[in-house]
């Protein structure tokens, strides 16, 4: 059974076109990852599912209930991490974990008690006082003690440290590992790389691809910048080389990972001076997208 | 004290001018308009001089209005207009002086938009400078407007620039105590409690001191700003030198303030806050423990500032009943209102008008939380939860009305026992001054139900339920003054409180007024189950 289900999703913000059409399905049991840039509409697609707002059109059921008519069972079944967190000023981070367990229905003390230890959180400062990163735990604290089908995450490693972010990926993996759904959005493309089982990309609220990873495995292309003592030719035979681009001494284009070995043959007779490379990063992705497109709808 | 400290000032004010570009006009404008509307209601109310010493005289001779709002310095449109507007003026100018410190400077601090600031080339001290340059100034023009104005009005200009002043010269003590009170706090919601109990302490000082000049208790005024504020009496003697108190205070103030400034971090306060409970407990479980949690300090607050006030009346009225007792020839003036207890009653009559619309500000205030629950996006967490948005809403607006319902008694039963133990008969005035306060209740929940609709239904707005507010209280004064069609007067849910001291209880009026109430919440419920939330 699938545990989200969107058809068609449309939603204006007076006229402004939020969400254009969207599907999206999350099945049971799995952790879906649901990336794209600041403000593509993946705050509002998860705010919808938990009918805080309105759609215009389309339809969508979460854990086979309607979020807008029965949010209150529903919200007994799944647990939300809010994109920007904002707690109350004069509250302890202990007492909002509790209070908000306790809203949607109990949690295991031994389970807040880990938790705590685990994100090396001090829950007896006032709110106000917390940084980014620990209004972020109060919030994964609370979401992570309660025993629900379902996660709803939006970009929750926002103001983690690196050791927190591990922290945070082993509860993702020991909830996934209890047979619970995860929904990530996020914009860091390793953090869905290393979760997810499948993933959604949005783009200007719309879905501009889906699938498995191995399905967008040509979205891990890792792209290239090399400096040789003589200018190289012949690249674009190689198979798997793309957006080749030679500037002199210089030349930058974008490999797929099954294809970097050959091109490391092929460059060294040029004399390697210096080479970098790094993943593509979302932006690449979407400024690749969006040249398609309006290629496309230029043709 | 390097130069760099200061540097970035100036951009820091046009920043603030730019931010308060509405609410500085406003403030700027509105303690001139009073002063100038109060000068022609009296023009035309009282306009031979002899029908002005009649009026000056009543009022100096009852101790209960000395206290509220000080003595006449003279018999004179311009003596009247004074005292009049002094101390609304005074609330209007000190709270808009202090309000607009603490916002660009720890409210700043708190929510780290200094940060974003301070990493630039904006040296410590410039906040509080920019601050102080913009209110000071502000201040200054409120003292030019209310001068231009009486002067133009034809009274004489040094009593105008006299009472000019002395509006700004409030204006910029409380500025300096709200840039102290900045640097002890570590939240904004702190330091405008320190600024608001100042206030309400030099408003007490003063009120103690005028009430009892005769028996030479007004070094008590002289211990307060508020009290400075009619000692320099302007259109009477116009002491020039207590401006000299004024500046005295002003420099000593923002002296401490920069000191204070410079023995602390970015961010925290000179005053540490407390640690938390590391477990809530077990009580916070429900959305209206929650609510309760978020109320309740200010609730108590409340309740205290009005059963303080309340001390305060029921002891003025004492001494009112006492020195008519003492002097036939008074008794024999105010016969002719209706006697003592008429007067004492009128007293405690008028003191309700004010606190119906303080309370109903306190309404207010209470329902728009809900708002900023929202705006500040705390409600997603609760609503994310199995509590339905109908429980969440109803609970703060549970406390809004049992909230409205405990500071009005605070005054009703402290007044009421200050009054009746010291004029003996406890049993008689409690119960009556207490069913006169509450009579506001249904009032003061129409307030907070026009809220209720606002953010409901068009949340946009819902700061206009203020506005309203302003609208009630302005036909209220006007009506008072000036003559305005009962139909129009009938707007205000205010002109339907009966006034239980003097005609007693009307229980109809009361009724209908709440059931409005009950509709206005409805109808704000009904909308904010239909919208989409933030």
């Amino acid at each position: 059974m699938s545990v989200i289900q969107i058809q068609s999703l449309t939603k204006y913000y007076g006229k402004t076109l939020a969400l254009d059409d969207v599907d999206l399905t999350v099945e049971d049991g799995e952790v879906f990852g649901f990336i794209g840039p600041n403000g593509a509409g993946k705050t509002t697609t998860l705010r919808i599912l938990l009918g805080l707002l309105r759609k215009n059109a389309g339809h969508v059921s979460v854990l086979g209930a309607d979020p807008w008519r029965d949010a209150v069972a529903l919200h007994r079944r799944l647990a939300y991490v809010p994109g920007d967190v904002s707690l109350w000023p004069n509250l302890s981070g202990g007492e909002v974990i509790d209070l908000l367990g306790r809203l949607r229905g109990g949690f295991d003390q031994s389970r807040r008690d880990e938790l705590v230890e685990r994100f090396k959180f001090d829950p007896t400062k006032p709110c106000r006082t917390y940084s980014t990163g620990n209004r972020q735990k109060v919030a994964l604290i609370a979401a992570f003690v309660s025993d629900v089908e379902l996660f709803i995450l939006d970009e929750p490693t926002l103001g983690l440290d690196p050791l927190m972010e591990a922290v945070f990926r082993d509860c993702v993996t020991e909830v996934k590992q209890a047979g619970k759904t995860v929904l990530l959005s996020s914009h860091i493309l390793a953090e869905v790389e290393a979760l997810c089982d499948r993933i959604s990309i949005i783009n200007e609220g719309a879905i501009v691809e889906s699938g498995t990873l191995a399905e967008l495995r040509h979205l891990t292309r890792i792209s290239v910048s090399v400096e040789t003592a003589h200018p190289v030719t012949g690249l674009n035979e190689l198979p798997g080389v793309h957006n080749i681009r030679v500037d002199g001494a210089r030349a930058h284009f974008t490999v797929d990972a099954g294809s970097i070995n050959r091109v490391m043959e092929h460059l060294t007779p040029f004399d390697v001076r210096a080479l970098t490379s790094a993943p593509p990063t979302l932006e690449d992705l979407f400024l690749h997208h969006y040249e398609l497109q309006t290629g496309e709808s230029a043709r | 004290m390097k130069v760099g400290e200061f540097s970035g000032t100036g951009v820091l004010i046009r920043l603030i001018l730019r931010r308060d570009r509405l609410l500085l006009p406003i403030w700027i404008a509105v303690p001139p308009l009073f002063v100038i509307l109060v000068a022609s209601a009296f023009v035309s109310l009282y306009p031979t001089a002899a029908s002005q010493q009649t009026i000056a005289a009543q009022i100096v001779n009852g101790p209960g209005l000395v206290a509220l709002l000080g003595p006449v310095s003279a018999p004179t449109i311009g003596g009247l207009a004074a005292w009049r507007s002094g101390i609304f003026a005074a609330v209007i100018v000190a709270g808009a002086n202090a309000l607009t410190v603490i916002r660009h400077t720890r409210t700043d601090e708190e929510t780290g938009r200094y940060e974003l600031l301070g990493s630039g080339a904006v040296g410590r001290r410039a906040p509080l400078s920019a601050s102080l340059v913009v209110t000071l100034g502000a201040d200054l023009a409120i003292a030019a407007l209310v001068t231009v104005g009486l002067v133009a009005f034809g009274l004489p200009v040094a009593g105008s620039v006299a009472l000019g002043l002395s509006f700004a010269a409030v204006g910029w003590t409380f500025a300096a105590i709200a840039g102290v009170a900045a640097q002890l706090a570590e939240s904004a919601g702190v330091a405008r409690g320190i600024a608001a109990a100042i206030f309400v302490l030099f408003y007490v000082l003063r009120a103690v001191g005028d009430a009892n000049e005769q028996s030479g208790q007004s070094w008590l005024s002289w211990m307060s700003p508020l009290g400075w504020m009619r000692l320099v009496e302007p259109f009477a003697s116009e002491r020039w030198g207590v401006f000299a108190l004024f500046f005295g205070a002003v420099i000593v103030l923002i002296a401490m303030a920069y000191a204070l400034s410079s023995r602390r971090d970015v961010g925290a306060g000179i005053l540490r806050p407390r640690l938390g409970p590391a477990r809530a407990s077990p009580r916070l479980r429900s959305p209206l423990a929650l609510a309760w949690r978020l109320h309740r300090r200010t609730m108590l607050a409340w309740a205290a500032m009005f059963a303080i006030y309340g001390v305060m009346v029921g002891y003025l009225a004492k001494t009112t009943a006492d020195l008519l007792a003492a002097n036939p020839q008074l008794a024999n003036l105010f016969a002719h209102f209706g006697g003592a207890s008429a007067y004492t009653d009128a007293l405690f009559t008028l003191s309700l008008t004010f606190l119906g619309w303080i309370a109903a500000a306190y309404a207010i205030t209470a329902t728009l939380r809900l708002q900023s629950e929202e705006v500040e996006r705390r409600v997603d967490h609760v609503l994310a939860t199995a509590v339905s948005r109908l429980r969440w809403a109803t609970s703060d607006l549970t406390l809004m009305v049992i909230g409205s319902a405990v500071v009005l008694a605070a005054f009703g039963l402290s007044a009421g026992l200050t009054y009746g133990l010291s004029a003996g008969n406890v049993g008689y005035e409690l119960p009556r001054i207490v069913v006169a306060t509450l009579a506001y209740l249904p009032a003061v929940w129409v307030l907070g139900g026009i809220a209720m609709a606002f953010y409901g239904i068009i949340p946009r707005f819902a700061l206009l339920s203020w506005g309203v507010l302003g609208a009630f209280i302005g036909l209220e004064i006007v009506g008072e003054t000036l003559q305005v069609s009962q139909s129009i007067l009938d707007i205000s849910p205010f002109a339907h409180v009966p006034a239980v001291l003097v005609s007693g209880v009307s229980v109809m009026p009361l009724v209908s007024l709440a059931l409005v109430a009950l509709a206005l919440i409805i109808a704000g419920l009904i909308g904010f189950q239909c919208r989409s939330i933030g």
